[in-house]
């Protein structure tokens, strides 16, 4: 749908269409015919909550408290199986980073370990233009893992001992340019049409 | 060959073996590798889960700088970088609103790019299609005979099939052959795309360290002396985790990672220390002296079900050639039996 | 008009129910019709126009209103303008002076708005009566039908198509391609649901088409050529050098057992069993007479050897013989072509070609097989030992868009019996993973009844991977089948010891080429394009050529033999016509016009165009002539006119398309 001043969201009609429409390219979710070849495929796939399949089946059930509730997306590892294998051509792992956006978006998620980890992830890229291992593990372990910091230990001293790890974020050069690019990118997705 | 070079975040320190590595073997391939200047994070699988916009932008302003060097191709060793900036590319070609949406958002910072202009690859391809096997193996001047290697691709190379090169993203050979043509024997890895886990030792331990026990168990029960990866996330699961995954799971695996760029240079007579190897957490000192010796014949794969050769047993289909598998089975061609 | 008179145009509007009435204002365009368009007498609506009353209307109005030229705006002609044509003829009225415009499948159907259908049904009605009334009358051409049959293709459709024509008294050309018929269904061990043997009950019809007096039976043999039209093909045929000489061979088998050279066969035993250099396919091979295959015998090869020679009690080897060429004359064509298994090896993440104990449904059938490499006994890629637990695994490379997307069709019901045969076999424990269990046929699902009594289990889940990368301790030494449980909804692996693929049906890998040779084409999955998907499915769109059988599309042996015997009823009713008349749609040369340029020669995809050296001039045969205008288009003198289609009547066509569009 365009509106006179530029593209606007278009009114989801059902939790599928709205996964779909928020799913760049055709994510062809309507052509699932349940058959759990990504369930069989997913190397977390025994860990999650629902089989990929699963979600698919509760979003046409249009059940999307509990699909974003979820921790399916969370434990999607990004592999890419279950799109290559897919007999019906949906795109898996593309509506997995759908729903993912649409649980923060909701603040629905069971469990935040996944989402606050790549919050802190891209914080520091956003302050820096780079990634920072050092404060996303100290950050993130503090949060949601602090006696396994004694297990990271002696890992952490391996590395240090090794020079594999910066005890200073880097800042790239032009910060001021990467920053506007993300504000003038994080505007445009909100009144985005896909 | 001049490309435009991107490093990626894990290769300045955590993965700096890969890169100094890459450089190393890149003069005696041909390779001349000019940096992206200021090049930014591409916000590996985190970003995109947060906000698609963003996320896009973020990697389209690498692309957009590294237009700047005014070359065409643009190489980037990590699995990860790889699949985002030519999945970034894809989408801007392919969808043009969302070209537009993301030039937008570059304009903000003066830059713009052209979805196309850019063409983005895999260190591995470059090797294998543009070097070629051929002028690799003429290069060897020390075969890694006597080394069991298990070829490791991982997921983001290996799908969703992006690369040309490889026929049949189940089952790609790119590295196993680099690998044959520096000498060293190498195990057909059934887990060779299986996924490291990325992050997720970092969401929930058991299962991030159950993928990765499950890969360094199959290279130990297939007796590879090494691992042999193309990307740092995997490295760094399967080498630096190891230890913890051991003693979550109290077992005693030694098996060493290393990357493919550090094989090549060992292969061309260089020293294991210039290609970084003394930084990996597992130590690749026991299998790397088994290098020019006569390696032993491997019993068979425990889990492994091999066919007794007698009389009775009956025969297996032959292995598909490249580009052969549309339609029937041969026409009575007949296949020799050695008598 | 070329009769001088003028014309008197019937235009007749169908409303096809609410079809075409409920976008199309239909009585508005009749009455304007009536009203506006030069030479029409009467604009006629009506409900059904194909009905009896419809085509009643049309004869009434011949008679009282002295129509010399009829329009009718319906359907596709492909549907009714013989319908109509016939309504005409009866009227007295000739069938070519009729023209019909589609107002369903050209207007109703794609347009929306009203207004805009309704207009465009205007144009497309001015255009046919402005081209109506430039059309001449025409004769049909009449050909005789020559009785004999060719088939191509002996499994159990092409035998089933033999025998029914030559038990009908006439004579039949049955080919084939490998040493001896029987096709596939040769090589499965027992058939669902019945679980009848399969060679029991193939081999009777095997040999009657055998020894049956009014077949010649062409093993180890190609159809190369054909040319001609329907009733009167010619064929070339190469019947491959067998290397035997058929007057002197008993068939007795000597020179196979004492054949040194053994390889494996890839044909008849699916890669899985072996056979020597000279060779019989199987025991109930028809004919009986041996081929030595060329590319593996050790006299071809390398010039020594003999044995076979040596060993002939009747002199029947002759290492020299040739192929030799034969060339028939046929009046029709059934081709019954069969089909090619999916090759698994395209799906590495099931193992197959890596894994020993992953099997294809092929390999598993011979396996079964009394007769095959094991004789009959169920066995792991060792050759010896029983395996304690199978897994089936259904669609293989069908419903799949990154390899075939249509469904196989036998599979489930193959699967089904694959796991009755292991259970009765070993007494191992059977799982079958599966998508959706398709058994619609008569017995089928009581077949998947008694299945389901015997104790298999049922995993609802396409596999995902067999690999033998062990995790725990349970799986080392086995293959594990990794899939989820849809039904419980999580992910299961599944240690068995073996592994059956039930690979899917795929088009002949030289089904194009072989379409060409007869002029027929294939659909966009390859199999051979029949005329109607439901009302014909034998025929095709080429006159005189008919498909049955798989080649056609995936099917089980009930309906390939009701194919085969259905297309052997279409070509008996051609022969008891004797002669059959065809479309007059011809092209014609005007030769005081054409300058002998020979531009159009190589442009008839039918060979009927011929070149007269002594007068200079080419010339068309009529009968060969389908009408497809491509050296209408192609003549830069224009002197060669399409019946039925000249200049004059499709330009008064576009003339009328454009009074109303313009």
């Amino acid at each position: 749908m365009v509106s006179a001043s530029g593209p606007i969201a278009p009114t989801p009609f059902t939790f599928l269409d709205e996964v779909q429409a928020r799913t760049p390219g055709n994510p062809h979710l309507n052509q699932c015919i349940q058959c759990g070849t990504c369930g069989g495929s997913c190397p977390s796939g025994p860990d999650m909550d629902h089989t990929p399949r699963g979600i698919f089946a509760m979003i046409r059930a249009d059940m999307r408290q509990e699909v974003l509730k979820s921790n399916t997306p969370w434990f999607c590892v990004s592999c890419y199986y279950c799109i290559v294998r897919c007999p019906q051509e949906v795109k898996i792992t593309d509506i997995m980073y759908t729903l993912k956006r649409l649980a923060v978006e909701a603040r629905l998620y069971g469990d935040a370990t996944a989402p606050d980890f790549s919050k802190v992830f891209i914080n520091w890229v956003e302050n820096y233009g780079r990634s920072f291992e050092l404060g996303l593990m100290g950050q993130h372990m503090l949060r949601h893992n602090p006696f396994g910091v004694f297990k990271m230990a002696s890992m952490g001293m391996g590395l240090v001992s090794r020079g594999r790890m910066a005890f200073t974020p880097k800042r790239i050069r032009d910060l001021e340019g990467l920053k506007n690019i993300i504000a003038k990118a994080k505007e445009l997705e909100v009144s985005h049409e896909v | 060959m001049k490309y435009s070079y991107f490093p990626g975040c894990s290769l300045e320190h955590n993965a700096e073996a890969y890169d100094s590595s890459s450089r190393a073997i890149a003069g005696p391939l041909g390779l001349e590798l000019v940096e992206v200047d200021d090049w930014n994070c591409c916000g590996a699988t985190e970003y995109i889960s947060l906000n698609m916009t963003a996320a896009l932008a973020l990697i389209a302003r690498n692309l957009a700088q590294a237009t700047k060097n005014g070359l065409d191709q643009m190489i980037a060793p990590c699995s990860a970088c790889y699949l985002n900036l030519s999945k970034c590319d894809r989408y801007m070609v392919t969808t043009p609103e969302l070209a537009e949406r993301l030039n937008t958002a570059l304009a903000a910072g003066g830059l713009s790019y052209q979805g196309g202009t850019i063409k983005v690859r895999h260190l591995i391809d470059v090797i294998t299609e543009d070097v070629g096997l051929k002028t690799l193996a003429s290069k060897v001047t020390r075969p890694l005979k006597g080394l069991r290697v298990a070829p490791y691709y991982g997921c983001l190379i290996s799908r969703p099939g992006l690369r040309i090169s490889e026929h049949n993203p189940e089952y790609p050979v790119s590295l196993d052959e680099i690998l044959e043509a520096l000498g060293a024997e190498v195990v057909d890895f059934p887990l060779k795309t299986h996924c490291c886990g990325g992050h997720m030792t970092q969401i929930s331990e058991s299962t991030g360290f159950d993928l990765i026990r499950q890969l360094v168990k199959g290279a130990s029960d297939y007796q590879a002396d090494m691992i042999v990866t193309v990307c740092p996330m995997c490295h760094l699961n399967l080498d630096a985790f190891q230890n913890g995954m051991n003693n979550f799971f109290k077992t005693n695996y030694q098996v060493p990672v290393a990357y493919f760029t550090q094989m090549i240079g060992l292969a061309f007579g260089m020293s294991a220390r210039q290609l970084g190897f003394g930084t990996s957490l597992v130590s690749a000192g026991p299998a790397l002296a088994k290098i020019g010796e006569e390696l032993p014949a491997a019993a068979p794969a425990a889990g492994a079900t091999k066919r007794k050769r007698d009389d009775k047993s009956l025969p297996m289909p032959t292995p598909l050639a490249a580009g052969q598998g549309k339609g029937g089975s041969g026409k009575g061609q007949g296949q020799e039996v050695s008598r | 008009m070329s009769d001088g008179k003028e014309p008197r145009i019937g235009v007749y509007i169908c409303h096809c129910g609410s079809n075409i009435a409920g976008t199309v204002d239909v009585e508005e365009v009749a009455r304007w019709a009536g009203e506006h368009l030069p030479g029409v007498v009467v604009g006629r609506d009506y409900k059904f126009m194909c009905s009896s009353l419809g085509q009643e209307l049309i004869e009434k109005d011949i008679h009282d209103l002295d129509l010399n030229r009829v329009v009718v705006g319906a359907c596709s002609p492909h549907l009714h303008e013989a319908t109509f044509r016939g309504a005409c003829q009866r009227a007295g009225l000739n069938p070519f002076l009729f023209d019909m415009a589609s107002l369903r499948e050209q207007v109703s159907w794609v347009c929306a708005d009203r207004a805009v259908a309704t207009e465009k049904a205007k144009a497309l009605i001015a255009g046919s009566v402005y081209r109506v009334a430039q059309n001449e009358p025409l004769e049909p051409i009449i050909v005789d039908i020559n009785p004999n049959v060719l088939v191509v293709g002996g499994g159990v459709a092409g035998i089933q198509a033999a025998l029914e024509i030559a038990d009908a008294g006439y004579h039949v050309y049955l080919v084939d391609r490998e040493p001896s018929i029987g096709g596939h269904m040769a090589q499965l061990d027992k058939t669902f649901p019945t679980l009848d043997c399969s060679a029991c009950i193939l081999t009777p019809k095997m040999f009657s088409a055998g020894t049956h007096k009014n077949i010649t039976l062409l093993t180890y043999a190609d159809v190369e050529k054909v040319d001609g039209f329907v009733g009167n093909f010619t064929a070339q045929i190469r019947q491959h050098a067998r290397k035997v000489d058929v007057s002197l061979c008993t068939g007795c088998g000597v020179c196979q057992e004492k054949c040194p050279k053994k390889v494996i066969d890839d044909v008849f035993e699916a890669g899985l069993g072996y056979r020597k250099a000279v060779y019989t396919p199987f025991p109930q091979a028809v004919p009986k007479y041996p081929v030595i295959d060329v590319q593996n015998c050790t006299y071809f090869q390398k010039g020594s050897c003999k044995v076979c020679e040596k060993f002939c009690p009747t002199g029947a080897i002759k290492f020299d013989q040739q192929d030799e060429l034969l060339t028939v004359n046929v009046g029709n064509v059934i081709l019954a072509t069969g089909y090619d298994l999916f090759d698994s090896r395209r799906i590495p993440q099931y193992g197959y070609g890596r894994l020993a104990n992953v099997f294809t449904s092929m390999e598993f059938e011979r396996l079964a097989n009394a007769s095959g490499p094991t004789n009959g006994k169920v066995v792991l890629r060792d050759g010896v030992t029983v395996p304690q637990s199978v897994a089936i695994v259904h669609c293989v490379g069908s419903r799949d868009r990154n390899y075939n997307s249509y469904c196989s069709a036998i599979c489930c019901m193959q699967s089904l019996k694959f796991a009755h045969l292991v259970h009765e076999r070993t007494g191992a424990r059977v799982y079958n993973c599966y998508i959706d269990i398709r058994t619609p046929a008569k017995s089928y699902d009581e077949f998947y009844q008694r299945v389901l009594e015997e104790g298999t289990v049922f995993v609802r889940g396409k596999v995902a991977e067999v690999t033998d990368a062990a995790r725990v301790p349970g799986e080392e030494g086995k293959l594990i089948v990794q899939v989820e449980d849809t039904l419980v909804g999580h992910q299961r692996r599944i240690p068995v010891d073996m592994v059956i693929l039930s690979a899917g049906m795929e088009p002949r890998a030289g089904a194009k080429e072989v379409g060409k040779i007869f002029g027929i084409s294939c659909s966009m999955d390859g199999w051979f394009i029949e005329r109607h998907p439901k009302l014909d499915p034998v025929a095709t769109m080429t006159e005189g050529i008919f498909i049955a059988g798989v080649c056609q599309g995936p099917k089980d042996i009930p309906a390939s033999v009701s194919q085969g015997a259905a297309a052997a009823a279409r070509v008996l009713g051609l022969i008891c016509r004797g002669r059959i008349s065809l479309e007059p749609v011809r092209a014609q040369v005007n030769q005081d016009q054409c300058s002998g340029c020979r531009i159009c020669n190589n442009l008839c995809p039918f060979n009927a165009i011929t070149f007269i050296e002594e007068r200079g001039v080419t010339e068309i045969n009529p009968a060969l002539c389908q009408g497809c205008g491509t050296c209408v288009a192609a003549c830069p003198a224009g002197a060669i006119t399409g019946t039925h289609f000249s200049n004059t009547q499709v330009l008064a066509q576009i003339d009328g398309l454009l009074s109303v569009m313009a």
